[in-house]
Parts: C-alpha cells; structure tokens; sequence
C-alpha cells in the first residue's frame, strides 16, 4: 500500500566542501533501502499523469511499482522498453519541469522521486552481469547515423535491436556528443555512458569515430557507394554562440563548450599528465544560467578556481538550470550576480582578462518568449574584477553538413526542418531529430527524437522492401 | 587510426610522414589540414595536409617538433599509428586570381605548397614558389617543390643557399620586376612573423594575399571557438572559415597574442615530456 510522507527520501550527496574540489559523482544513488522506501510513495495513480510529463512516456508507476516489490529486473525492464537511456536520464532529465511536476503526489507533498528511482534502477541493472545481450542483425538494409549524442545513440539502439547493421560517424575521437564533452563527471560518470555505448556495441552497432559527414565522407557518399539505405541525423546544436561585445577575443576568454571540452573531452583537470591544458584565475566568471552555465562555473572550482561567479541578466525566476544544479552550486560557494548584464570585457596591456563591466538590469514587461524583459538601468555601471570570464548563452546547430548536402533544408536559426510530426527532413531516407532539429533542448528530447526516428526508417525501409 | 607508411627527417626538428588515410586523402583539397591525437590523454593538434595521393590512399604531412605533442609525434616509427586522425578539415584554398601565383612557404608551411602549385599549375597558371628558411640545411623539400612549380626561388638568411636575405626581400624584387615578375597573387604559408611580413610587402600594391593563420585548436569543427581570429573586423573561426584568410584584412596582433595563452603550459608539459623520454631512455 502506498505510504504518506511528506517528503521525498533524500538523496545521498557527497559533503559539498569536499566534492567541490574533485569529479566524483555529487549524487550517491540510492540504495536498495531507500528505493523501495521512496517507491512506496507513489499511489499508482488511476490516471498516472506523471507520464504526461515524461516526453517518451516511461511507464512510471509500472516501474516502481516492480522497485516496491523487489523485482528489479523487471522494473528495469520496464524502465527501457520506453527509455533506452535511464541511467542518464534518471540523473539530468529536469524532472521538476517534467514527470515530477504532474505527479499528483506533489500536489500537496513533495513529489515522488521518479528520477532517483530511475537511476536506481538503471545502475542496478548496471552491476548485473547476467544481463546478456547479443547481437541478431537480420536486415539487409545498412543505415548510417550521423553523430553520437544521445539522439544518435538510441536511433542506433532501436535500428539495431529491429535487426539492422548500424553504423555511427562521429566527428570527435569518443562517442557521446555532450554526454561527452559537455556534462562533467561529477553529474554523469564517464562510466555510465561507457556502459551504455558498450550496449550497443554488443548490439551490433559499428561506432566509427573520427569520422565529419561532410568533409570526410558526404551524404551522397554515404548514400550512393557506401551503400547506406537510410541515414538519421543527430547532429546536435555545437555551435557556441558569443554576445559580440568588446573584449570576446582576449586571453581568458572562452566558450563554455571550449572551457567544458577541455576538461571533460582532453582531462586538462589531470594536466600534466594529459597534455591539454585549461587557464583559470582566481575568480571565473560565467555569463549565463543555464544547465551548461551551472556546469561551467562547477567546473571552474574544480580546476582551481577560487570565486566562481554566475552572470545572469535576469532573474533567479527565469533561470534555465535544473533545480538541483541550481541547490548544488550554492552549496559549493557559487556566487550569484541576478539581473546584471555584461556590456564589456576589460583586459591588461598584454591582453589577459582582469575585468567585466556590467550594468545592472531591472525586470520589465514580458517579451515573446514570455518572460519578463529585462532592461538596463542607466547609469548602473560597474566593474568586476575577474579574471577569466566564460560565456555560456547558447549553442545553435553546426552548419558543416548543410554546407556541403544538397537538398537538405533549413530553417532561419539553422535547425533541420522536419515534416510535422515525424523525423523526415527534405531529402528522401534521410531522417533527423536530437537538438540538430530542435535547437539546443534536453538529453530525453534527443533520446526520444532518435527512438521516434528508428521507428519511421524501420517503417520506411519495410514499406520499400516490400 | 592511421599508419605510418614512411617516414622521413627534413631537418634536426622536422620530418615528413606519409600515413595511410584512405578517406581523408580522397576528400583532401589544397589548404586543408588535419587534427591527430597521438596517446591517451594526449592533445589534438592541427596539420596541414602537404600532399595526397587519392588512388593509394596516402596523406602526407610535415611537423615541426615543437613541443609535447609533436614530439611524441617524431618517436612514432613506420607501422606505428597515429591514434586519432580526422580530416579534411578548413575551407579548401580557392585562388580566385589566375596568372602569376607566388607560393610563399617557411618552416613546415613550404610543403603545403605541394599539393598547392601542382594544381595550380595543371589550371594553367603560371607558379613560382619561395622556400625560405635560415640555413641552407633547413631549406625542406626542395626537389619535391621544384617539380610542381615553375620557378623555385630559395632563400636564405646566411645566405648559403640561393638569395641571401628574407623572403619578402625576394618577394619585393619580384614585385619590382625581377627574376620570374611580378605576382598576380600571394600565398604565404609559414611562422608568423613571415606572413606578417609578406602582407606589409604586399599591401597596397594591389596583389591579393592569402595567409594560412594557425590559431590553437581543439576540435577543428566549429563547436569550441577556441580557433578564433579577427579578419576585417569580424570574428571567424579559423577551423571552418579559414584556415586561410585575407592577409590585408587580418588582426595578426590578436593572433599572436592569442596563440601565446598556454606558453607557461606549454612549456612544463615540454620539460616533462623531456623527462619522461630520458625515464624511456634508461631502461
Ligand atoms: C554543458 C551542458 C549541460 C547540459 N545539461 C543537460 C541536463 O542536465 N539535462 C538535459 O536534459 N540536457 C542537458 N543538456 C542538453 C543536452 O545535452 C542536449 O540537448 C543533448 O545532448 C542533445 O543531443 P543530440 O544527440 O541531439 O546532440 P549532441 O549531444 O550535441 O551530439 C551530437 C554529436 O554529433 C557529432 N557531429 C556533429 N556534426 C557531425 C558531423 N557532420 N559528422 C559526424 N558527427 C557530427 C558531434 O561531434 C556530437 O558528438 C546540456 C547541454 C550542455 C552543453
Ligand atoms: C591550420 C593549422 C595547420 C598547421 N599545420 C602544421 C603543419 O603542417 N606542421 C606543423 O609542424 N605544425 C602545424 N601547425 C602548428 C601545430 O599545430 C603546432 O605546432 C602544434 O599544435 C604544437 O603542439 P605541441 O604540443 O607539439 O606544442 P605545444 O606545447 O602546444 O607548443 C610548443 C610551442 O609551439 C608554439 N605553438 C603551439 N601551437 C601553435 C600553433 N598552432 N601555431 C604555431 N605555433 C604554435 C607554442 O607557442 C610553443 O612555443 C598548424 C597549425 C594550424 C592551426
Ligand atoms: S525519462 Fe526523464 S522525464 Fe521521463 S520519467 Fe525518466 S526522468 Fe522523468
Ligand atoms: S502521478 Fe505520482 S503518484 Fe501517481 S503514478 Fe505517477 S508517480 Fe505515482
Ligand atoms: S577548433 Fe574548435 S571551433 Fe575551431
């Protein structure tokens, strides 16, 4: 019988003094104990709208139902017959925006924490070594999948599992895309990712790194003498966006995607003994709020950084950040500048960064994304001494393959334009979906994307074959 | 990975490597250039392609043994494979101008020009290069170079080889009518001091410039930033954009500054990598 507590059962952390000054996972995971105490919070709900919120529709009291009665194997089960990636989702979905805030739960309590027992389950299944899978691919049909986010990880997944030979091109030297190079090791281990990766490898899926469709290898050959029958393009949105104000260029300036790759990707935390290195002062400043600015200024204290600041020009309120990002980084000392706005970057006569001009800003009416406008007020210049500053406001998709591919369109941002609903993009067989088409969103987004993709080319490729 | 096939030293700090990179060498066009990583941990480094061959499926490249990388780089022996290879990255070169091209290279740069003034010269246009370098024993690729060109012109400082002087000296007699005449257009692949000279000794005379700028890099497609340049007052990026650009319209002075960033670094990885090969040495 489902149990009333008010809140949810807390999640192990690590002391925030000392993991600020390391990689290690900040989240402990719960414990068998503590999963089937929490599971026991859910009502499994007539009407589950918890799922309503999930955008691919886990199962979620099926789930935990299985975790309230000890079958673990089935709840992860379960768990991947709608989601190929929980271990990862189950630690960066923003579940507060997602299936946490339906849940009815939370309505008067603390919602159940769907996401920690998603991740519970997730890393259960991950110690199991019983858990065989193999390989049947029965296809004739070869198809390509064009980068190695989570959109392009579990559109391989799927094809793979429906019996097709599978291979991916990834433009880096490692699978992943920001699972990668993006989101640090202190929120989602290198291993988790490894594992999953090493999944599809036994599924058959070919993982060809080094590899720009675009440059190295077009589309046309890939679709011509390479023989791929369909290709799906997860190419996600890596291009980092700059404010375009003065100062961008000096020394200690980066891009949050720079300032992360060189961690996460190279290891520069471990330089010397990795050769690439990363410059941070004494204090960093991040220009953003965002999951990727939280990450950032994070990282920042754990390569040295004695102040690590965030710049926003709004307010807490309009913030992107999960919340939990948002909790640890206060935990950890970040400092917080709401509704300031960066208007120059100063530097010293060698062209070093030493500070960030400012002007404070004031909430107005609310503009078309419907949050309030911020606006300057006059006269609320000052400096702010820093000596690196990290600008963390947006990526958008990458146009090295639209460059070089006929026929493939476009919008006005540079997203991929799909017909309503589905994944097909202007050219015939080829398939899209993950941030490449939404513009940069979230990893179950692109995981979804991917899923919904293999279904429509398993679709395609059965409606041709016949 | 990519193997090594060959392997050859041009000078006490520069060897030549031919690897076997079939896909890249098929795609491979003039004023492009890869990004290798050599060990586990080690950097992506940005190189130009000097030459291919399509058919057997070779890339070679040059390197100057600067510093960490690049001298892991030179104790990898033939059969040996350069971990991570990925290319054919930048813009290729596109010379707009046909007639008279000059082909400027230094250092590593002059066996860029390869696979550059080859074709070139099949279009029609008449090509001279000048290979410069301090010494005659670090001029590189002479014979090879000779033969893709009309005209080579060497150049050094000490003068015991071919004209004794700086390359843009050479550059400014032929722009004064000397020797081959004067140029249509420019293109300088070298240290950067060189092209910056190169651009004052053409600026204003009316000879298109192209230089090869070679900001630090790390994923060279476009998703770090950290390659960025200033030309014509705008903010490029060098992987994608470039690597070649308007000489006239460059902010080299940000480009130098910018490419010192990671001296201190750079040098304490060098000293250690110098210890580590002396540990390597011992046993
Ligand atoms: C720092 C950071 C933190 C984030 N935190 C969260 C979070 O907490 N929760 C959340 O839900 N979302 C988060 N996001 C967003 C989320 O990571 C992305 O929405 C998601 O990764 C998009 O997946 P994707 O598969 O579409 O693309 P990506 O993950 O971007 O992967 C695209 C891959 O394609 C490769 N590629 C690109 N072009 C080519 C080509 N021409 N040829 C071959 N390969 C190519 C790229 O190298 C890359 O590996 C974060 C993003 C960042 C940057
Ligand atoms: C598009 C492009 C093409 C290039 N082509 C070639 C090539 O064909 N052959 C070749 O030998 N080198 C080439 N370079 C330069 C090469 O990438 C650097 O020499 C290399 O990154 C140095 O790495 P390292 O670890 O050995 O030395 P580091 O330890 O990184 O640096 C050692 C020394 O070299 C200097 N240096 C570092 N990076 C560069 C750079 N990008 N340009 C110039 N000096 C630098 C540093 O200031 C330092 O003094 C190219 C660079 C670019 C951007
Ligand atoms: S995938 Fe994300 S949104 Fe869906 S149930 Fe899991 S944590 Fe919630
Ligand atoms: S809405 Fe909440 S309580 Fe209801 S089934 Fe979903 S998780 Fe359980
Ligand atoms: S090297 Fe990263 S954008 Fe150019």
């Amino acid at each position: 019988m489902p149990v009333k507590r008010v809140q949810k059962t807390p999640m192990p952390e690590r002391d925030a003094v000392l993991r600020s000054h390391d990689f290690g996972e900040v989240n402990e995971g719960y414990g068998i104990a503590h999963a089937q105490f929490e599971a026991e919070r859910c009502l499994r709900c007539q009407d589950p709208i918890c799922i309503d919120g999930c955008p691919v529709r886990v199962p979620i009291p099926e789930f935990i139902h299985e975790v309230a009665k000890g079958d673990m194997r089935r709840a992860a089960e379960v768990l991947r017959s709608s989601n190929p990636l929980p271990a990862v989702c189950g630690r960066v979905c923003p579940q507060e925006v997602q299936c946490e805030e339906q849940c009815s739960v939370g309505i008067r309590f603390k919602p159940v924490a769907i996401g920690y027992l998603e991740r519970f389950v997730a890393d259960w299944e991950m110690e199991q070594s019983d858990i065989d899978i193999t390989a049947n691919l029965h296809r004739d049909e070869k198809v390509a999948v064009i980068g190695s986010g989570p959109a392009g990880l579990v559109c391989a997944g799927e094809l793979a599992r429906l019996g097709y030979p599978v291979t991916i091109f990834e433009a880096l030297h490692a699978p992943g895309g920001v699972l990668r190079y993006g989101i640090p090791e202190f929120r989602l281990p290198k291993d988790v990712l490894d594992w999953e990766i090493e999944q599809l490898k036994k599924l058959g899926v070919e993982i060809r790194c080094n590899i720009i469709i675009g440059k190295t290898i077009t589309m046309d050959q890939l679709m011509g003498e390479m023989g791929f029958k369909a290709v799906f393009i997860g190419t996600g949105a890596g291009l980092p966006s700059f404010m375009g104000i003065p100062g961008e260029n000096l020394n200690g300036v980066y891009s949050a995607n720079e300032f992360l790759t060189r961690v996460n990707l190279m290891r520069a935390n471990d330089f010397p003994n990795a050769d690439t290195p990363v410059m941070v002062g004494k204090r960093v400043a991040v220009i953003g709020a965002g999951n990727t600015a939280m990450d950032t200024v994070r990282t920042a204290l754990r390569v040295g950084a004695e102040h690590g600041l965030i710049v926003y020009r709004r307010s807490v309120e309009e913030m992107t950040a999960r919340v939990e990002e948002h909790q640890h980084a206060i935990e950890e000392g970040v400092e917080f500048h709401w509704l300031t706005n960066p208007v120059e970057i100063l530097g010293d006569e060698e062209g070093w960064v030493t500070g960030l001009r400012c002007i404070r800003m004031e909430l107005g009416e609310p503009d078309e994304s419907g949050r309030a406008r911020p606006v300057p007020i006059e006269g609320s210049e000052f400096v702010m001494p820093v000596d690196n500053v990290v600008l963390s406001i947006g990526n958008k998709p990458n146009p090295l393959l639209l460059q070089t591919t006929k026929g493939l369109e476009a919008n006005k941002w540079g997203c991929l334009v799909v017909h309503d609903g589905t994944s097909e993009t202007s050219r015939e067989r080829v398939f899209a979906g993950g941030d490449a088409v939404t513009g940069a969103a979230t990893v179950i987004l692109a995981a979804g994307a991917g899923k919904n993709a293999a279904a429509e080319i398993h679709q395609d490729l059965c409606a041709n074959a016949s | 990975m990519a193997k090594i096939l060959e392997k050859r030293r041009l000078t006490p700090i520069t060897q030549l490597y031919k690897v076997d990179a079939p896909l890249v060498a098929k795609a491979a066009r003039p004023g492009q250039f890869v990004i290798v990583r050599v060990r586990e941990g080690g950097e992506r480094i940005p190189l130009t392609i000097a030459d291919y061959d399509r058919e057997a499926g070779v890339l070679t490249i040059v390197v100057q043994e600067v510093g960490t990388t690049t001298r892991y780089l030179g104790q990898l022996e033939v059969g040996d494979e350069i971990l991570d290879l990925v290319g054919p990255l930048g813009m290729p070169l596109e010379i707009p101008v046909e007639g008279h091209i000059v082909g400027i290279g230094g250092g590593f740069g002059s066996a860029a020009l390869l696979c550059l003034m080859r074709e070139l010269r099949a279009r029609g246009d008449r090509t001279t290069i000048i290979n410069g370098a301090r010494e005659k024993d670090l001029l590189i690729l002479n014979e090879e170079l000779a033969e893709v060109c009309d005209n080579l012109e060497l150049c050094t400082d000490d003068g015991s080889a071919g004209f004794h002087g700086l390359v843009t000296e050479r550059l400014q007699q032929l722009i004064d009518g000397d020797g081959p005449g004067r140029p249509d257009f420019v293109v300088a692949i070298g240290p950067m001091p060189m092209m910056r000279a190169v651009t004052e000794t053409t600026r204003g005379k009316e000879i298109p410039t192209l230089v090869s700028l070679d900001p630090l890099m790390i994923d060279g497609t476009g998703m770090c930033g950290g390659c960025r340049v200033t030309v014509n007052n705008e903010v490029k990026f060098a992987c994608v954009d470039g690597p070649f650009f308007d000489a006239h319209q460059v902010d080299f002075e940000e480009a130098v500054r910018r490419n010192k960033m990671y001296v201190r670094q750079e040098q304490e990885s060098k000293d250690r990598s110098d210890c580590m090969k002396l540990a390597v040495g011992q046993d």
